[in-house]
């Protein structure tokens, strides 16, 4: 039911890279995890989804400026940092 | 374990910079691997202020420790994970906040799962917590290091977070309360987030008069989590003639269920009792973990290794880059549940798998609100088993399957709580009591009317 491709796909979008000896560990674990899922099979119910079970619409805060965190405490956490700014990877090569 | 009246005597003989010292001691050793982070400095400083009588409110002195994926600015919160090994906080959470401003002092971070994932505390990246009624078996999970913190005398209160047991199973497996408040009730502001639309931070403690005081003080508004209802809490423990339903579809393990009878026997001198079935608990589980794992999909793909968290020597193209930090980051488990959940919600299983667990998740809802109608209070065991030995679980599917009893309350976004009842060749097993949404106050004052009949 899984193949290995399935495990990559899957690997792949979930952005989590995978080693070739651990494609058959998780193949099996999503083959048992997907056959408990499964179970879902055995009904159709005719009813609405539900998201959230506390009913709560449009709650919206008053549009006024609050305070914000100083430039240097947000950047305290990366490791990697430029001119006050966040570095990231490379995207175009 | 020790009660807040009971340190609170103790406050009246000795000071509390003395007291928090000897707790600190304690968990520096940390004999049942409960601690992540001892804050010893903020602890002892907060207990001089207390001595110089300029800490009041309501939790005064009192020690609490705070589950490790709850916000505390300046303190490191893991996670209990590689991926946020070194993550500081510059917040506080709105519940570390309302910790504070009621005087008390917090004494530590504790373990869990990593995230929350998991149902033994051996997901954790520091270690599996042991159980202080038996150390070579599990604390039960995820909030597992709470648990074992309050049972083996390390804290009086503890936070803990409960997505679908986490709170609840450790409670039963350590033989101490715990309270899953409604969902809305607590703000979830600077709880890193699993599954959102499933999770709650809530009270731990040896009482359930504690249990009250701790909601009390977390519960209430908070326009930063906009799934916040706005109300708040005030404990006052109802006191009258219970209905009480016990939900044939949650069972236990032989053992465990002599327990169970045990209790029912007892209360059944004074309150009605009688058996209700709610049919579609049997969808539930699979329903509840379609859910979490797509949410969690969701909610851990912010961790790509730029703004915080674990981070590679070097930067490298993105393509590789997010994914070798996220293979490098994050355990085994954590990896499974984000894959499952990207699967769930991948083109072509949307409607097989999450938009039906939905579907369930409201059948779960209405039977819950029937029951409701002839009932106060359902009960149930709230695990299938006593503690694990540590080791023992070792499939993922085998483990999901001892969260069959707790997990409902999460989907129909129930008030829960487990309380100890009894034993089983020396460990504890626990009652869960369930109410209608916003009704804590009949929760603990069931619970509380259980309590003082010695049951």
């Amino acid at each position: 039911m899984i193949d290995d491709n399935t495990v990559k796909h899957v690997a792949n979008l979930a952005k989590i890279e995978v080693d070739e000896d651990e494609i058959q560990e998780f193949r099996r674990d999503f083959e048992r995890i997907i056959e408990f899922f499964n179970r879902l099979d055995e009904i159709d119910p005719d009813v609405e989804p539900t998201y959230n079970v506390i009913p709560l619409k449009n709650i919206m805060r008053k549009d006024e400026p609050g305070e914000t965190l100083e430039r240097d405490r947000v950047l305290a956490n990366a490791k990697f940092k430029e001119n006050g700014y966040f570095k990231g990877p490379r995207v175009v090569e | 374990m020790i009660t807040v009246r009971e340190w609170r005597e103790r406050l009246s003989e000795e000071r509390a910079y003395d007291l928090i010292a000897e707790l600190i001691e304690k968990a520096r050793k940390n004999r049942y691997n409960s601690f992540i982070t001892v804050t010893e400095e903020m602890a002892l400083k907060q207990a001089e202020e207390y001595d110089r009588g300029e800490r009041g409110g309501k939790l005064a002195g009192i020690p609490v420790a705070i589950k490790d994926n709850i916000s505390t600015q300046g303190i490191r919160t893991t996670c209990a994970s590689k991926m946020l090994e070194n993550y500081i906080p510059p917040f506080d959470a709105h519940v570390v906040e309302k910790l504070k401003q009621e005087g008390a002092v917090i004494i530590g971070k504790t373990n869990m799962d990593e995230f929350g994932m998991g149902t033994t505390t051996e997901t954790s990246y520091f270690g599996a917590v042991k159980n202080p009624k038996d150390d070579e078996r599990v604390a039960g999970g995820s909030s597992g290091g709470s648990a074992s913190a309050i049972s083996g005398d390390e804290t009086v209160l503890a936070l803990g977070t409960d997505t679908g047991g986490s709170i609840r199973c450790p409670s039963s497996f350590t033989g101490i309360y715990g309270l899953k408040p409604t969902y809305g009730l607590v703000s979830r502001y600077g709880l890193i987030a699993y599954a959102n639309s499933l999770e709650q931070i809530g009270p731990m403690a040896s009482s359930i008069d504690d249990l009250g005081l701790l909601l009390e003080v977390i519960a209430g508004k908070d326009e930063r989590d906009s799934t916040n209802s706005g109300r708040s809490f005030k404990y006052s423990p109802a006191e009258k003639k219970f209905r009480v339903g016990i939900i044939k579809e949650m069972n236990a393990d032989e053992r465990v269920q002599e327990v169970f009878h045990d209790f029912v026997s007892k209360i059944s001198k004074f309150v009605e009792v009688e058996e209700v079935s709610l049919p579609s608990l049997t969808y539930a589980l699979p329903a509840y973990y379609v859910i979490a794992m797509s949410e969690a999909s969701s909610n851990l793909a912010r961790y790509d290794g730029v703004r915080y968290g674990f981070a590679l020597d070097s930067l490298d193209s993105w393509t590789n880059y997010f994914s070798r930090v996220r293979k490098e980051g994050f355990g085994k488990e954590v990896k499974r549940r984000i894959m499952m959940g990207s699967y769930a919600l991948s083109a072509g299983y949307y409607g097989k798998y999450y938009l039906k667990a939905l579907k369930v998740r409201t059948l779960v809802l209405q039977d819950f609100l029937k029951a409701f109608e002839r009932f106060d209070i359902l009960i149930s065991p709230t695990m299938p088993s006593t503690a694990f030995k540590i080791g023992e679980l070792a499939d993922p599917v085998t483990m999901y399957m001892a969260d069959i009893n707790t997990t409902p309350i999460n989907l129909a976004g129930l008030p829960a709580l487990s309380m100890p009842a009894g034993e089983v060749k020396g460990l504890p097993a626990g009652v869960q009591v369930i109410g209608r949404h916003f009704e804590e106050n009949i929760l603990l004052g069931f619970a509380r009317m259980v309590e003082r009949n010695e049951v």
